[in-house]
């Protein structure tokens, strides 16, 4: 194969690495950064589409690069579900950076960049790769998180985030050696292949210390405590991506790393339960004592990380599929609540406490509807897509024979409904005293809303097409 | 002779790790770092692995360690504050920290002689060759892609760190 060919393999991530440089050279000299916005919307329109055509041609499918990347199904779905998330946190930072005044060319081409790592993460099938692509995707992230220079919290945020971050990346390239040490490859099937005859003692040390580095990405407890402040100080628009996008793509890498490369080290059955169970009581838990609507989100989108692994601790087809199909709602759900956070939140993000949503059903009706049916779907009310997401999660669980797991996601779930109504009471029983204006909903965050609306009806109502997609690529870590 | 430059170079290697951490003037830490990373190259020399041992003189003690010197002198680092610390990391920290330590030591050493505990293809010695090899033909994707990872962190340190045209007021 010609080393075009095997490019193509990778026809998303090159656009996108492409489109990044391009806004990068032209932002000193282009005026008006909505336009290289503009030009990282249409790079994420083509890649969506390329590895659209890729996987209904058939064409560019299969693994390239001697085994380092393989464009699956696996692959595509997650790929897919980064680059729309993408597109979304783009089109909704259009008029959030404007109000802050920090919109420059940088901001859309790191987003792009994240996407070029996170897409690496899913389709790579050895460890060099992998650690490449969570480096490229985390190092977006964390200048993303304090791209508001001027506010304390988000370099707080920022600082906090990057120092934590990088000591993770230390545990996690601490046992890809160790791994790499007992097995003498860092291919995952060839680890696979090589763990019965390789040093137990040393593969399940170094399979340890790689769960405390992913777990740590996908904010499991007890790795979470950096989720709260990260989000609340990064801008909303990053915010609304960070929770989706690297967390997807973190999932992605733990579900290949943990089920394709690492099965007959099956000696961390317990520590996926213990942190599914810890980060779902964690997280909901934390989530009943918030005042500020970022921070609840973030102790809510610990308690789904729970939720995730959860169906991930079943290690059956079945479970895999339910994770992925959840990661699809979760990601498309918060995008949308965070994105009306981000309208809302007001210059210098001013207005995020929960009180500030007060009346806010009168005010705005539209607006105080959508994040409704946002804040259902987190909960996992039938019609939406969270109740097929949990639905899916609790069977797996009860499939696998692990009835005690599936019992505490419903426990789980009936506190989330608490803090989760409590937002919805607000906003239509209570009233505000001096209401703050609630400014116009743009065409471009009109579009993101009607979108993520109708992902989540999409996903509630018609399920299957997506979870037929999801249990091909589970199906494949196999 | 071989367990005699081992344990010279690991205890410069731990001594100067826990000196960095204690010193209170960001200098004399940077210096307790490059102790380290000196001793370290040592290590990896004894191992046979002499491709890495120069990178690490090269690369880490020789230009990051200038640029940490550089960055220190440039700022004029005073000694730092010390800020209270958290309870917990104080009387959790250490015990766990011991816990782990021996936890590794008993594992690895009670049941397994060291000559096992690495798969053998990786002991075949020649490495240099093979680095250069295997990164121009198998691990091409990476090295190439370790490009955009580079890019990206200059990119963060010019959009964290210029001066914005309001900064002035």
């Amino acid at each position: 194969m010609s080393y075009l060919d095997q490019t193509l393999h990778l026809f998303p991530e090159t656009v996108l690495a492409v489109a990044g440089t391009l806004i990068m050279v032209l932002s000193p000299t282009v005026k008006n950064a909505r336009w290289l916005g503009r030009i990282a919307l249409f790079a994420l329109v083509l890649a969506l589409f390329g590895s659209h055509v890729s996987y209904h041609h058939g064409e560019y499918m299969g693994s390239a690069f001697d085994g380092l990347v393989t464009n699956d199904a696996f692959a595509i779905l997650f790929r897919q579900l980064f680059i729309i998330v993408a597109a979304l946190a783009v089109l909704s930072s259009f008029d959030y950076l404007k109000r802050e005044g920090i919109e420059t060319g940088e901001y859309y081409a790191l987003i792009l960049f994240s996407v070029v790592g996170q897409g690496l993460m899913a389709c790579s099938t050895d460890l060099v790769m992998i650690f490449i692509g969570l480096e490229i995707s985390s190092i977006s992230t964390y200048i993303l998180t304090g791209y508001r220079r001027h506010d304390a919290r988000g370099i707080e945020a920022a600082l906090k985030y990057f120092l934590l971050g990088s000591f993770a990346t230390g545990f996690l390239l601490y046992g890809i050696a160790l791994v790499y040490g007992a097995t003498g490859s860092t291919n995952l099937a060839a680890i696979r292949a090589a763990i019965p005859q390789a040093n137990g003692p040393l593969v399940a040390m170094g399979a340890a210390l790689m769960f405390v580095g992913m777990a740590f990405k996908v904010s499991g407890a007890p790795f979470q405590v950096w989720t709260p402040d990260v989000y609340q100080g990064a801008p909303t628009p990053v915010t609304a991506f960070m929770s989706a996008a690297p967390k997807a793509a973190a999932f992605a890498m733990f579900l290949r790393v943990f089920l394709t490369g690492l099965t007959p080290a099956a000696g961390y059955f317990w520590l996926l339960w213990g942190c599914a169970v810890l980060s779902m009581f964690v997280g909901n838990l934390g989530a009943l004592m918030q005042s500020n609507i970022k921070r609840m989100l973030a102790y809510s989108s610990i308690a789904h990380a729970g939720y995730v692994l959860a169906a991930f601790t079943t290690r059956s087809a079945m479970g895999g599929a339910a994770a992925i199909f959840y990661l699809a709602v979760y990601s498309v759900t918060n995008v949308g609540a965070f994105l009306v956070v981000a309208h809302l939140a007001g210059k210098d993000e001013s207005t995020v406490a929960i009180s500030d949503y007060r009346g806010l059903g009168k005010r705005h009706p539209v607006l105080a509807a959508c994040f409704t049916i946002f804040l259902l779907s987190l909960l996992g009310v039938p019609l939406t897509g969270g109740f097929f997401g949990k639905f899916y999660i609790v069977t797996s669980a009860v499939a696998a024979g692990l009835p005690g797991l599936a019992i505490i996601t419903m426990i789980n779930s009936a506190i989330g409904a608490y803090y989760y109504l409590r937002v919805v009471v607000t906003m239509y029983m209570e009233d505000a005293e001096s209401p703050a204006a609630t400014p116009a909903v743009p065409a471009s965050g009109t579009l993101v809303l009607i979108f993520t609306v109708i992902g989540v009806f999409a996903l509630g109502v018609f399920p299957t097409m997506v979870l037929e997609w999801a249990s091909q690529a589970a199906d494949i870590l196999k | 002779m071989d367990a005699v430059l081992f344990f010279l170079f690991a205890g410069i290697a731990l001594a100067g790790a826990i000196n960095l951490i204690r010193e209170s003037h960001p200098i004399y830490s940077a210096l307790s770092l490059v102790a380290v990373m000196g001793a370290l190259a040592g290590l990896y020399l004894m191992l046979g692995a002499e491709f890495i041992a120069v990178v690490q003189i090269i690369v880490y003690a020789g230009a990051i360690m200038v640029l940490f010197v550089f960055v220190l002198m440039l700022v004029n680092a005073a000694p730092e504050v010390k800020l209270d610390r958290s309870k917990m990391a104080k009387n959790v920290g250490p015990p766990l920290l011991t816990l782990l330590l021996v936890e590794i030591v008993a594992v690895l050493r009670g049941k397994y002689p060291t000559s096992d505990l690495v798969h053998p293809s990786l002991l075949s010695g020649d490495n240099t060759r093979q680095i250069g090899k295997l990164l121009f033909s198998k691990f091409l994707l990476p090295f190439e892609v370790t490009s955009i990872l580079i890019l990206v962190a200059i990119m963060g340190a010019v959009v964290l760190g210029k001066r914005r045209p309001d900064d002035s007021r």
